[in-house]
């Protein structure tokens, strides 16, 4: 799809995924083994023939940056277009903090009034899914759509964390959007926004500034859900695998659910790959008595203990005797002889010393900061 | 163009007929070894590592697989503005095309390639060696001895000289005399196939080397004596790591096996010392609640729900439930079907073992002869084969698809 480029917000304070963002934006956070959050989003623009993205950035952008580098894992190291990562910056009219996704969005104006393309794809970065933006597009040019917004239909215990729960109360017949209701209390609909946005470039333009000129600076709230009966907005749905981060509970449920057959293959196909940054890590071996079950491991990993349904990142070590069970253990995490993890986060770069046992619940899983030595 | 200290040409050549059918469809350098690496990605990551950021790789079998593989050189850092990795055919000229017609000759025809860096130093690579080297060191050291040729030598036990082509030297590590294959081996310093030059000097001698119509214009057998008579200064540098030739099926799961266990022989993880290659892009592998693995190396895109043990898997291979693999190399995208047992085998990229056939089992007066020349224990599955359900293979048989 060439008549479109990507903005992706990055800028979400989501603090209840406590630990883990304490160094690092959403989009930053670790998932599924090798990838980051906006590993997702990335891709799925890519795979949709998008080659001009803009990213976002307002709090600790340093870890994103660190990840996104040129943008050549995502083939977006080009000469025309190609990846554009938005910091925050200080101007007489600009305190350099954003009050709120409006503010972030025109504080970009630069870039999008120069980026070429007519549709905007504007996404926010703790939604993941596998999906092509491409039939969303020809949607939304079809209908004549002002918005089009993906969704999907989630269960009536699908539990929200009343986080940006944007929920869609479309019309039967004619497909259009009736209403919008923002983190509801009694929701009305099952169909949940994905965070996902078509949109003309010149709509955007026109409706940020309109809610700044209001003084308003929430786009969900302020732009979306004001402008749902007045706007000709459309849902576009999607079926696939809908992993929402927005709680510690969430992102525990959905990396194990990457165990199952059906959600890995939703969310890593051979037509749509999940790109990443590449860290030319030796492949996992097992060693000795070293084994897992049920479990997710990545390259690099070295597996001389039991693991057991977990998901374990890249270059791990799991020394003889050590028990890792129902735990996700991300990057370069060392696990010493005959310790013990039970439902644990293990953050980067955590190490366990020999024989500590360490135990979290299913339903409160503990985590381990970032470098934790233990 | 800025001009380089130093060139590498890698010389990628051979068909590697002893490797059988998994060179029938690509150049030997680019044969999947390691579970997520290639041969050549060895030199080039040894190349990268020391600072050498030129390499010219020589070819003129079977391109494509290895041209599709080194792209831009992105996966090695070695898309550069100045330099980088650039595949050299043999192509036509006006007096009529020619193929490479050896070692040297294929340097020869190359260096036009060569002069358009005018670097000081050459460096010669062969394609089909597994091992790490700092090539920078051995340039300090030929730079230190003033050498006209630098040539890496590995120790190999005295009784198993007489297979290598072997360097006699003096007491400060010059070379006096050059053995190929000796029957009665005067030392135990064999030849790497890695030498470094003086461009100078290597120019001329190619140049005379390729006026001489009874030379066979490779290096070993011409250009090293050639230098050693008319009294050039030739230094053996010694290289103590782990070093493998695996131009035979034999070598090349010798090799493979040589990463697994507690002490490898040859241990990848090395964080000063990265192996480079192109990612499979695949999710991190899984091991299903059936799944034993023991032992082994598995890599990224992996399904495992069988038994596996002593094996190394690559990128994207699938093993059913039930199956049962040990002692083997499942290459890049092969499946290996339930309760299908695997023995001491290599299965090629994308083959397909289906349900209960069983390779690599004990022969039976049914097999009949048939050749082992090539595989010895080893069986071999080719590329693309598909093994039909049900199906023995015997110990050392090759099974391929008919025609290509």
């Amino acid at each position: 799809m060439e008549n479109a480029f990507g903005l992706i917000y990055t800028g979400d304070a989501n603090m209840q995924l406590r630990e883990l963002t304490f160094s690092r934006s959403v989009a930053a956070v670790p998932f599924g083994g090798r990838y980051r959050t906006i590993d997702f989003m990335l891709s799925d623009m890519v795979n949709s023939g998008i080659t001009n993205v803009g990213i976002i950035a307002q709090r600790n952008y340093h870890s994103l940056m660190d990840h996104l580098e040129s943008g050549k894992e995502w083939d977006l190291h080009r000469k025309r277009d190609g990846l554009f990562i938005l910091p925050p910056f200080v101007t007489h009219d600009n305190t350099g903090v954003y009050k709120g996704t409006v503010d972030a969005i025109r504080s970009c104006t630069g870039y999008i009034k120069r980026s070429s393309q007519r549709y905007v794809v504007l996404t926010g970065s703790h939604t993941i899914y596998n999906s092509a933006y491409t039939d969303m597009i020809e949607q939304h040019i079809a209908t004549g759509a002002d918005i089009t917004i993906m969704y999907n239909v989630e269960t009536p215990d699908y539990d929200s964390q009343n986080y940006d729960d944007l929920r869609l109360e479309i019309d039967d017949e004619t497909g259009r959007i009736k209403d919008l209701a923002l983190n509801p209390e009694k929701p009305k609909s099952f169909n949940c926004s994905c965070d996902a946005f078509v949109m003309e470039k010149g709509l955007l333009e026109y409706l940020v500034d309109d809610a700044a000129a209001h003084a308003e600076f929430d786009f969900m709230r302020d732009v979306l859900v004001k402008n749902a009966g007045k706007l000709k907005m459309y849902g576009w749905r999607f079926d696939g695998y809908v992993a929402r981060l927005n709680s510690i509970n969430a992102f525990y449920k959905h990396n194990m659910a990457l165990l199952e057959k059906g959600v890995s293959k939703q969310l890593f196909s051979h037509e749509h790959p999940i790109y990443t940054k590449i860290k030319d890590e030796v492949p996992a071996r097992y060693v000795g008595e070293g084994f897992a079950k049920n479990s997710m491991l990545a390259d690099g990993c070295v597996i001389e203990g039991t693991v057991e349904n977990s998901v374990l990142f890249r270059g791990v070590h799991v020394a003889p005797g050590a028990v890792v069970r129902n735990s996700i253990v991300m990057q370069g995490a060392v696990i010493g002889s005959e310790s013990s993890l039970d439902y644990m986060i293990l953050d980067k770069g955590v190490i366990i010393g020999p024989g500590r046992r360490l135990s979290g619940h299913a339903t409160y899983p503990m985590i381990l900061r970032k470098g934790t030595a233990v | 163009m800025p001009k380089k200290k130093v060139v590498a040409m890698l010389l990628a050549g051979g068909q590697g007929s002893r490797l059988g059918v998994l060179t029938r469809s690509m150049a030997k350098p680019a044969v999947p070894f390691g579970g997520k690496y290639r041969i050549i990605d060895f030199p080039l990551s040894n190349c990268v590592n020391s600072n050498i950021d030129t390499v010219g790789v020589l070819t003129q079998y079977e391109p494509l697989a290895l041209n599709a593989y080194l792209g831009s050189g992105q996966p090695w850092d070695l898309d550069r503005m100045n330099g980088g990795v650039f595949v050299l055919p043999p192509y036509v000229a006006g007096s009529g095309g020619r193929w490479y017609s050896g070692t040297a000759n294929a340097i020869y025809q190359n260096l036009p390639f060569i002069e358009q860096y005018d670097p000081e130093y050459l460096l010669i690579l062969s394609g089909d060696h597994i091992y790490k080297m700092d090539y920078a060191a051995m340039l300090d050291y030929h730079i230190e001895k003033g050498a006209d040729c630098t040539i890496a030598v590995l120790t190999v036990p005295m009784k198993e000289a007489k297979r290598f082509g072997i360097m006699n030297t003096d007491g400060d590590n010059r070379i006096f005399e050059f053995e190929e294959k000796p029957e009665n081996p005067k030392s135990n310093k064999a030849s790497m196939g890695i030498y470094i030059f003086k461009t100078s000097v290597l120019r001329e001698f190619l140049i005379n080397d390729a006026a001489d119509d009874n030379s066979e214009h490779d290096f070993g057998k011409n250009i090293i004596p050639a230098l050693i008579e008319k009294g050039r200064s030739l230094y053996a540098w010694a290289f103590n790591g782990y070093w493998k030739d695996v131009g035979t099926i034999q070598s090349l799961w010798e090799a493979n096996m040589d990463l697994l266990g507690e002490h490898p022989n040859f241990r990848l993880e090395d964080k000063d010392w990265r192996i480079y290659s192109k990612s499979s892009g695949m999710p991190p592998h899984y091991l299903s609640s059936t799944a034993e693995v023991k032992e082994s190396m598995v890599s990224e895109g992996c399904v495992v729900y069988g038994k596996v043990r002593h094996s190394v898997l690559f990128a994207g291979a699938h093993i059913g439930e039930g199956a049962n693999i040990c002692d083997s190399i499942v290459m890049p995208g092969a499946v290996v079907e339930a309760g299908a047992v695997v023995k001491k085998a290599i299965i090629g990229e994308g083959a397909v073992i289906c349900k209960n056939a069983v390779i690599g089992s004990e022969p039976t007066k049914e097999d009949g002869d048939y050749d082992r020349s090539l595989t010895g224990d080893i069986t071999l599955i080719a590329n693309t084969v598909t093994v039909p359900s049900g199906a023995r293979v015997p110990v050392g048989m090759i099974v391929q698809n008919d025609g290509r």
